[in-house]
């Protein structure tokens, strides 16, 4: 139980770090640490658990939380807090001393700009290994193509598309 | 019409909110935030309490948005900090994320419960269908603007590449790709 913690203390902490953009950029690390790596659930799981966190209230982080307490429980969900909101929130307020001084320096809006492309990249490989995830029949898949074609071309509330697919999916039209 | 509303409306209050304060507005934030909590965060700080002016907002958040972390986790620890030192922080930041945690939570005991029942299995796959959508079409809106330089859509395709379909580790990737993209930036573009 330990080793697990301590792993997931040390995982949590890395993405805590590396989540430039947000969390939907460090999707396919936390999948691959979590299901590849550890094993600790199937990659089915770990979107249902994605889709869950997005189905709640709050910052969109909270699968963190989830799949703390689904590998470990209560100190899973204590140590992944931690780890996933302690080093960057440190970060914060060390930098933020020093935010007056850079803030107007060309160097930093050279280097939020090249880090855009990589966001993008990222976003885009969260997409992908959720989908594949999570569509493991047809009727799925037409759900997921059906909430990005109204996502991108409308303005509708994210809330309404995922009652919308969970309504869709509860018809068990087209599942086995 | 009395004497408070004719002064000025363009400075922040001048009493500091307090950490309570700064923990239950944040943690009514938590809870009425669905898919993204900057609009309802902006709202809350710079119109209903005015703790900061909209320019002060406005750089807290370019802050908050170059550091890696959640804007709205970053901004709360920023603004607690801000306000009342290391304990405000961790007010804001625990207040913010102590009601969302607690029902991710409730999600995920309802998921182990009943995920033997078809009906809820059929649910929650509906859901995680519409979730990935809803990435889907998240990737495609922060793609597009990058349609006019070259350079940015092959530095975001060796990323996809890297991670999506190598499943190379993020950091070394990180590493290696933002370096490249910054000194692209850096050459061609400012």
């Amino acid at each position: 139980m330990t080793a697990v913690l301590i792993s997931l203390a040390a995982i949590f902490a890395e993405l805590s770090l590396l989540a430039f953009g947000g969390g939907n950029t460090i999707l396919p690390e936390m999948q691959r640490q979590v299901v590849d790596i550890h094993h600790w659930m199937s990659a089915r799981d770990f979107s249902a658990m994605y889709a869950l966190a997005q189905a709640a209230p709050g910052p969109n982080m909270m699968v963190v939380t989830l799949v703390g307490w689904r590998v470990a429980g209560w100190p899973g969900v204590i140590v992944t807090s931690l780890a996933k909101f302690g080093p960057s929130s440190i970060l914060t307020g060390i930098v933020l001393k020093l935010w007056q001084r850079f803030k107007d320096r060309p160097w930093r809006r050279i280097v939020q700009q090249g880090l855009v492309p990589m966001t993008v990249g990222l976003v885009a490989a969260s997409a992908a290994l959720i989908t594949q995830a999570s569509d493991h029949e047809w009727s799925l898949a037409v759900i997921t193509a059906a909430c990005a074609l109204v996502a991108v071309t409308t303005k509708i509330h994210p809330l309404w598309l995922l009652a919308a697919g969970a309504l869709a999916g509860l018809s068990g039209i087209g599942l086995s | 019409m009395d004497a408070a509303s004719a002064a000025p409306t363009d400075v922040t209050i001048p009493e500091p909110p307090t950490i309570g304060a700064l923990f239950t507005s944040f943690l009514g934030l938590g809870l009425i935030g669905f898919g993204g909590v900057l609009p309802m965060a902006r709202r809350m700080i710079v119109e209903k309490r005015r703790w900061l002016t909209e320019a002060e907002f406005t750089d807290l958040l370019g802050l908050c948005q170059f550091l890696p972390g959640g804007n709205i986790i970053n901004l709360s620890v920023a603004i607690g900090l801000h306000f009342r030192g290391v304990a405000g922080a961790v007010a804001s930041l625990v207040g913010l994320i102590a009601a969302p945690s607690a029902i991710v939570i409730m999600l995920g005991v309802v998921y182990d419960r009943f995920q033997d029942d078809p009906r809820v299995q059929h649910l929650f796959a509906g859901l995680a269908a519409a979730a990935a959508g809803l990435l889907i079409a998240m990737a495609i809106k922060i793609a597009l603007p990058l349609r006019t330089r070259p350079v940015a859509i092959v530095i975001a395709a060796l990323c996809f590449v890297a991670i999506a379909v190598l499943r190379l580790p993020l950091l070394p990737t990180m590493i290696v790709l933002a370096s490249l993209s910054i000194f692209a930036t850096w050459r061609w573009q400012s």
